[in-house]
C-alpha cells in the first residue's frame, strides 16, 4: 500500500490517516506466547472486529494496547505517535478508552459521578483550589456536572444519573461503561465483548448505540465480539486470532467467509 | 563459639514464629483471609496450659493435649460465628471483623482481672487472680545445655526440642497435604473455589479443616513460648503473632516451606539483634523494615508464586 | 464494604451539605452560653477541657483515617504512628518555646504546623508502599510503621526516650473554642476535598483500580495525596493530645490506638465524613464520662466496641444478610419517616416511564405499519384497476 506520513501522522493512499497500526504485537507469559506477530492497521472512522475463539488472546491485545500489560515484542502506534510500553494513565491521555469484558464501574458512585471520573482529565483544577474553594473550583465543578449530564442525555441515561451505578440494570451498566470511557474524549474506543450477557433487543440497541457513538463523534473504534450478527452487522473489517496469531484479516464479509476461520470456529 | 550459640538460639526463636506462621499461611493459604486473631488463639493457650499446669497440677503432657484442644475448638467457633457469615464480603470487611475478634479475645481476660479485683468473694478473687497473674513456668523451662558422649553443645534442650518439633511439624503438614485425600481437596480450594466445589469439595468443611489445623498450631505455639519463660499476658501474642505473620509474608504466603524459612531467617535476625547491644532496642524496627523492603521489591514473598489479577 | 455516599456531590449548594458545620457550631454556642451565664459554675474549664480535647483529637483522628479507608479503601492501622510523630515533634517545640505558665496561642499554632509537617512527610512515605501493596499487605506495613515508631522513639534522648517528655497545657478560659476553631477546619478541608474531583477520583480508585487507571486517573498521585493529608491532622491531633497530657508517653501511640480510632471509622460507616464526626464524639464521650471512664471499665468498654464493630461489619457485608439489610436499612427507614422515595423505588419509577415510553413506540409503530400496510392494499388496489 502507497502510504505518505506528515508530523508522524501516518496516512493511507486515499488520505485517510491510520488511527491505529501495531506491528509484530507480542506478549509472552512464561513460555506461552498469548498473542504473537500481531499486525493492526485502523483507519479514521473505521470500526474494526477483533474476532476469535475462547483464548485466542483478544483481550490480551486490549490490554497491550491500554498498557495493563507490556509487549515482550513490537511496537504500538496512535496516530503515529509511539505508545509502545507507555502506562495506562498516560495511554488514556493519548486518545485511547476502554471497556472491560466483566463489567468494570465504580460501583459505589453515582452514574453521574461515572462520567465525572471519566472526565476528570478534561477539567483542570488543583487539590488545593478545591480544598480552598476557589472560584475555578465552582467552574470546573458546573463544567463537569454540566459535560457530565449532555453525555448521559446522549445514551439516555439522564434519568439513571443519581442512581448507584451498581443499582442498574445489566444492559445499561454496559452502556454506562461505554459512556465512561466516551468521557475521556478518545481518538480509539475500544470495546471488550459489548454484547456479552445481552438479549436480542438489548443487542439491536447496543449497535444502534455504536453506529451512533461512530457517526456523532467521528469515532474510530475496535471492538471484540462472539455474537456474529453484531460482527457482520456493523464491522467493516475483521482481524481473526487463533492461538494468538492472525489467521486472517479483511473486510468482514470476506473473512468470515473464509474457509480457516470457519474452521478455527467449528472445528474440522 | 558465640557466633554458633546465636545461630542456634535464633533458630530456636525462629522455630516458634516458624509454627506461629505455619498457622497464619495454611488460613491465609485458603481461607484468602488473615486471621488477625491468631495470636491471641496462641494467648488463649498459654493461659490454659498455665493453668491446668500449675494451678491443677496436670503433667505436662496433658496440660497441653488440653491446651492445643481449646485452642482448635475456639478457632472452629470463630470461624463459624465470625468469618463464615462473611464468606464472598469483600476482604476489607472480613479483615476489619479479624481484628475485632482479636481485641476481643484480648478484652476477656482483662475483664476477668478486674472482676477478681473488684470481687468480695475471697475465694473466686483468689482464684482469679491465680489465673490472671501466671509467673514464667520455670518447670517447663530446660534451660540446661545439650550434653552427648562427655560433650556440651552450645545449644538448650529446650532450644533443640523447639527446632525438632518445627521440622516435624513442618514435615508432617507437607505430607498431610500432598498425600491426603483432605489435603488435596486443600490444595483445590486455595487453587480455585469456585472449581472446587463443582468438583464436589465441600468448602466450608476444609475451610473448618484449616481453621483447626491452624489453632491446634496456635495451641503448640503458646507451649513453645511458654517454656522460653515469657509469662501468659493478654498481649501474650499480639506481637509474635505479627511478626510470624511478617515471616510467613517474608517467606511467601500459602507456602509452607516458605512460613518456615521466614520464620527461622526472622528468628536468626532477631538474635543476632539482640546480641548487639547497639541493636538490641531496635530489633522490632530492623524486623519490620525488612519485612516492608521485602514486601516493595517482592511482594510475593521469597518462596510464593506472584498472582496477576485478571483483566 | 458498603459506603455510603452522603457526599452530595451532584447537588449544588444545599443547606444539608452544611449541616455538620452548623451542628459544630451550634454545639459551641451552647458551651459558650453555659460559661457565660456561669450556669455551669465556676470551674467551667476544668470540668470542661477534659471531654472537649479528647473527643476534638479523636474527631480529627476518625476524620483523616476516614480519609485512606473510607474514601481510598485502604486499611491503615498506623494511624496512632502518625498521631506519635506529632505528639512528640510539636510537644517538644511547644516545651522549648514555652516559658510562661499558661500556654501561648502563637507556640500552639507553631507547634501545630510543624507536628502537621512532620507526621504529612512520614505519611508521604508510608503512602509509598501503598502504591505496590494493597489490602492485607497494606495493612500490616501500616501496623509495622506503627511499630517502628514507637520503638524509635524510645530511643532518642531529645524526645526523652519516649517517656515522660513534658509538654505546656492549656489552661486559658477560652480555649476549648481554639479545638473547635481546628475540628472545623479539619471538617472542611477534608469535606472539600471529598467533594471535588479528587474526591471521586480517590473513591474511583477504591472501587476499581484498574478501571481508574484506563480511565487516566493518576493513582500515584491520588494515594501518596491521601497518605499525607490523612497524616498531616492525625499529627494536629497528636499536638493536641501533647498539649491535654502533662507529658506524653510513647505507650500512648502503640498499635491498639490505630485500632481504636479504626473501630471509630467502621462504626461510623466508611466514607461517611459525618458518620466519623458521631462515632468518634459518642466513644470519647464514653470513655471520658463518668463512670464509664474509670479504669476498671476500660476492659468492658474493649469487649464491647470489639463485639459492636464484628456484629456492624457483618450486618453491612455479610453476603447472607443481603435480603435483610434491603429491607431493613437506615437510609430507607429515614426516607418512610420524611415521606421520600426510596432508591429502589425511584429505580422503578424509571422502569415504569420506560416500559410505558416502549409501549407507545410500539404502538406508534403499529398505526404506522397500519398505515403503510392499507396504503400498500390500496396502491395494490389502483395497481389491479388500472391493470384492467
Amino acid at each position: 500500500m502507497a502510504k505518505y506520513t506528515e508530523n508522524d501522522r501516518i496516512f493511507d493512499e486515499n488520505g485517510r490517516e491510520i488511527v491505529l497500526k501495531t506491528e509484530h504485537l507480542s506478549i509472552s507469559f512464561g513460555g506461552l506466547k498469548a498473542v504473537n506477530d500481531v499486525n493492526l492497521e485502523i483507519k479514521k472512522g473505521q470500526l474494526y472486529g477483533l474476532i476469535g475463539p475462547n483464548g485466542a488472546g483478544k483481550t490480551t491485545v486490549f490490554n497491550l494496547l491500554t498498557g495493563i500489560y507490556k509487549p515482550t515484542e513490537g511496537k504500538i502506534f496512535l496516530c503515529g505517535e509511539d505508545i509502545t510500553g507507555l502506562d495506562p494513565i498516560k495511554i488514556n491521555k493519548a486518545g485511547i478508552a476502554r471497556t472491560f469484558q466483566n463489567i468494570r464501574l465504580f460501583s459505589n458512585l453515582t452514574v453521574l459521578e461515572n462520567v465525572m471520573v471519566g472526565l476528570s482529565n478534561q477539567i483542570k483544577c488543583s487539590v488545593a483550589e478545591s480544598i480552598l474553594r476557589l472560584p475555578r473550583h465552582s467552574k470546573s465543578e458546573k463544567d463537569f456536572r454540566k459535560s457530565a449530564h449532555e453525555l448521559l442525555k446522549l445514551f439516555t441515561l439522564d434519568e439513571y444519573a443519581d442512581q448507584l451505578a451498581s443499582n442498574l440494570p445489566y444492559g445499561k451498566q454496559r452502556k454506562l461503561e461505554i459512556a465512561r470511557a466516551m468521557a475521556t474524549n478518545p481518538t480509539l474506543l475500544l470495546l471488550d465483548e459489548p454484547a456479552a450477557g445481552m438479549n436480542p433487543n438489548e443487542t439491536q440497541e447496543l449497535m444502534n448505540d455504536i453506529s451512533y457513538i461512530r457517526k456523532h463523534f467521528d469515532m474510530t473504534i475496535l471492538l471484540i465480539e462472539h455474537d456474529m450478527r453484531l460482527v457482520s452487522g456493523i464491522c467493516e473489517q475483521l482481524t481473526v486470532l487463533n492461538f494468538g496469531t492472525e489467521l486472517a484479516k479483511g473486510d468482514t464479509s470476506e473473512v468470515l467467509n473464509d474457509p480457516e476461520v470457519v474452521k478455527a470456529y467449528l472445528g474440522e | 563459639m558465640d557466633f554458633l550459640e546465636t545461630l542456634l538460639n535464633g533458630l530456636s526463636l525462629g522455630g516458634t514464629y516458624a509454627i506461629i506462621a505455619l498457622g497464619y499461611t495454611m488460613v491465609y493459604g485458603i481461607a484468602k483471609m488473615l486471621n488477625f486473631a491468631h495470636g491471641d488463639i496462641i494467648m488463649v493457650g498459654s493461659y490454659i496450659i498455665w493453668f491446668t499446669f500449675l494451678r491443677l497440677d496436670c503433667h505436662p503432657s496433658i496440660s497441653i493435649a488440653l491446651a492445643i484442644i481449646c485452642c482448635v475448638i475456639l478457632g472452629i467457633v470463630i470461624e463459624r460465628l465470625a468469618y463464615r457469615p462473611l464468606r464472598g464480603a469483600p476482604s476489607l470487611a472480613v479483615l476489619i471483623t479479624a481484628i475485632g475478634v482479636s481485641s476481643l479475645l484480648q478484652g476477656l481476660p482483662a475483664i476477668l482481672d478486674t472482676i477478681s479485683k473488684s470481687s468480695n468473694n475471697s475465694a473466686l478473687k483468689e482464684k482469679l487472680s491465680g489465673i490472671l497473674n501466671p509467673l514464667p513456668i520455670q518447670d517447663m523451662v530446660h534451660t540446661n545445655k545439650l550434653v552427648l558422649f562427655g560433650v556440651e553443645f552450645p545449644i538448650s534442650i529446650s532450644a533443640l526440642v523447639t527446632i525438632l518439633i518445627t521440622v516435624a511439624t513442618m514435615i508432617a503438614l507437607t505430607v498431610f497435604i500432598k498425600k491426603s485425600k483432605t489435603g488435596k481437596a486443600m490444595v483445590a480450594v486455595s487453587e480455585n473455589r469456585d472449581a472446587a466445589l463443582l468438583m464436589g469439595i465441600h468448602i466450608n468443611k476444609i475451610i473448618v479443616v484449616t481453621f483447626a489445623i491452624g489453632s491446634a498450631l496456635a495451641g503448640v505455639a503458646a507451649t513453645l513460648m511458654l517454656t522460653k519463660g515469657t509469662p501468659a499476658s493478654p498481649s501474650f501474642g499480639a506481637l509474635p503473632g505479627i511478626v510470624a505473620f511478617s515471616a510467613a509474608v517474608i517467606g511467601g504466603i500459602g507456602s509452607i516451606p516458605g512460613a518456615a524459612l521466614g520464620g527461622f531467617l526472622i528468628g536468626i535476625l532477631e538474635t543476632f539483634c539482640n546480641a548487639n547491644s547497639a541493636l538490641s532496642p531496635y530489633r522490632n524496627a530492623i524486623v519490620f523494615s525488612v519485612l516492608i523492603i521485602i514486601l516493595l521489591f517482592k511482594p510475593s514473598g521469597i518462596l510464593g508464586n506472584p498472582r496477576r489479577e485478571k483483566v | 464494604m458498603r459506603k455510603t455516599n452522603d457526599l452530595g456531590l451532584n447537588k449544588s449548594f444545599k443547606f444539608k451539605n452544611y449541616l455538620n458545620y452548623t451542628v459544630i457550631l451550634a454545639v459551641l454556642a451552647v458551651l459558650m452560653i453555659l460559661q457565660f451565664t456561669g450556669a455551669a459554675g465556676t470551674d467551667f474549664n476544668y470540668k470542661i477541657m477534659p471531654i472537649v480535647i479528647p473527643i476534638g483529637v479523636y474527631v480529627i483522628l476518625a476524620l483523616s483515617l476516614n480519609m485512606v479507608v473510607g474514601f481510598l479503601g485502604e486499611l491503615s492501622l498506623g494511624h496512632a504512628g502518625f498521631m506519635c510523630i506529632g505528639a512528640f515533634v510539636g510537644g517538644k517545640i511547644a516545651s522549648l518555646l514555652d516559658t510562661g505558665d499558661n500556654a501561648n496561642i502563637s507556640v500552639m499554632l507553631i507547634a501545630l504546623i510543624l507536628g502537621g509537617l512532620c507526621a504529612a512527610l512520614f505519611g508521604f512515605i508510608v503512602g509509598l508502599p501503598a502504591l505496590r501493596l494493597r489490602g492485607d499487605y497494606l495493612a500490616i506495613v501500616t501496623l509495622a510503621f506503627n511499630m517502628i515508631i514507637t520503638d524509635v522513639i524510645k530511643e532518642i534522648p531529645f524526645f526523652a526516650k519516649g517517656s515522660n517528655l513534658p509538654t505546656p497545657s492549656l489552661k486559658d478560659e477560652y480555649n476549648y473554642i481554639i479545638i473547635f476553631a481546628i475540628i472545623l477546619i479539619t471538617l472542611a478541608v477534608i469535606q472539600n476535598f471529598a467533594r471535588s474531583k479528587h474526591g471521586r477520583a480517590i473513591m474511583s480508585i477504591r472501587d476499581n483500580e484498574i478501571a481508574a487507571r484506563t480511565m487516566g486517573i493518576n493513582i500515584v498521585k491520588y494515594k501518596l495525596t491521601v497518605f499525607t493529608i490523612s497524616a498531616f491532622f492525625a499529627g494536629i491531633a497528636g499536638v493536641l493530645w501533647s498539649y491535654y497530657q502533662p507529658g506524653i508517653n510513647y505507650e500512648m501511640f502503640k498499635y491498639n490506638v490505630s485500632i481504636e480510632i479504626l473501630v471509630m471509622v467502621v462504626l461510623g460507616g466508611m466514607g461517611s465524613v459525618n458518620g466519623s464526626i458521631l462515632a468518634a464524639a459518642l466513644i470519647t464521650f464514653i470513655n471520658n464520662y463518668g463512670k464509664f471512664s474509670e479504669e476498671s471499665f476500660a476492659p468492658y468498654r474493649t469487649v464491647l466496641y470489639a463485639l459492636i464493630l464484628i456484629i456492624v461489619v457483618i450486618y453491612r457485608n455479610a453476603p447472607g444478610l443481603k435480603g435483610f439489610r434491603e429491607k431493613y436499612n437506615m437510609k430507607d427507614l429515614f426516607a418512610k419517616i420524611f415521606k421520600k422515595k426510596t432508591s429502589q423505588e425511584k429505580l422503578e419509577d424509571i422502569a415504569d416511564k420506560e416500559t410505558k415510553k416502549s409501549e407507545k413506540s410500539d404502538k406508534k409503530e403499529q398505526k404506522l405499519s397500519n398505515k403503510v400496510s392499507k396504503k400498500a392494499a390500496k396502491s395494490a388496489k389502483n395497481a389491479k384497476k388500472e391493470d384492467r
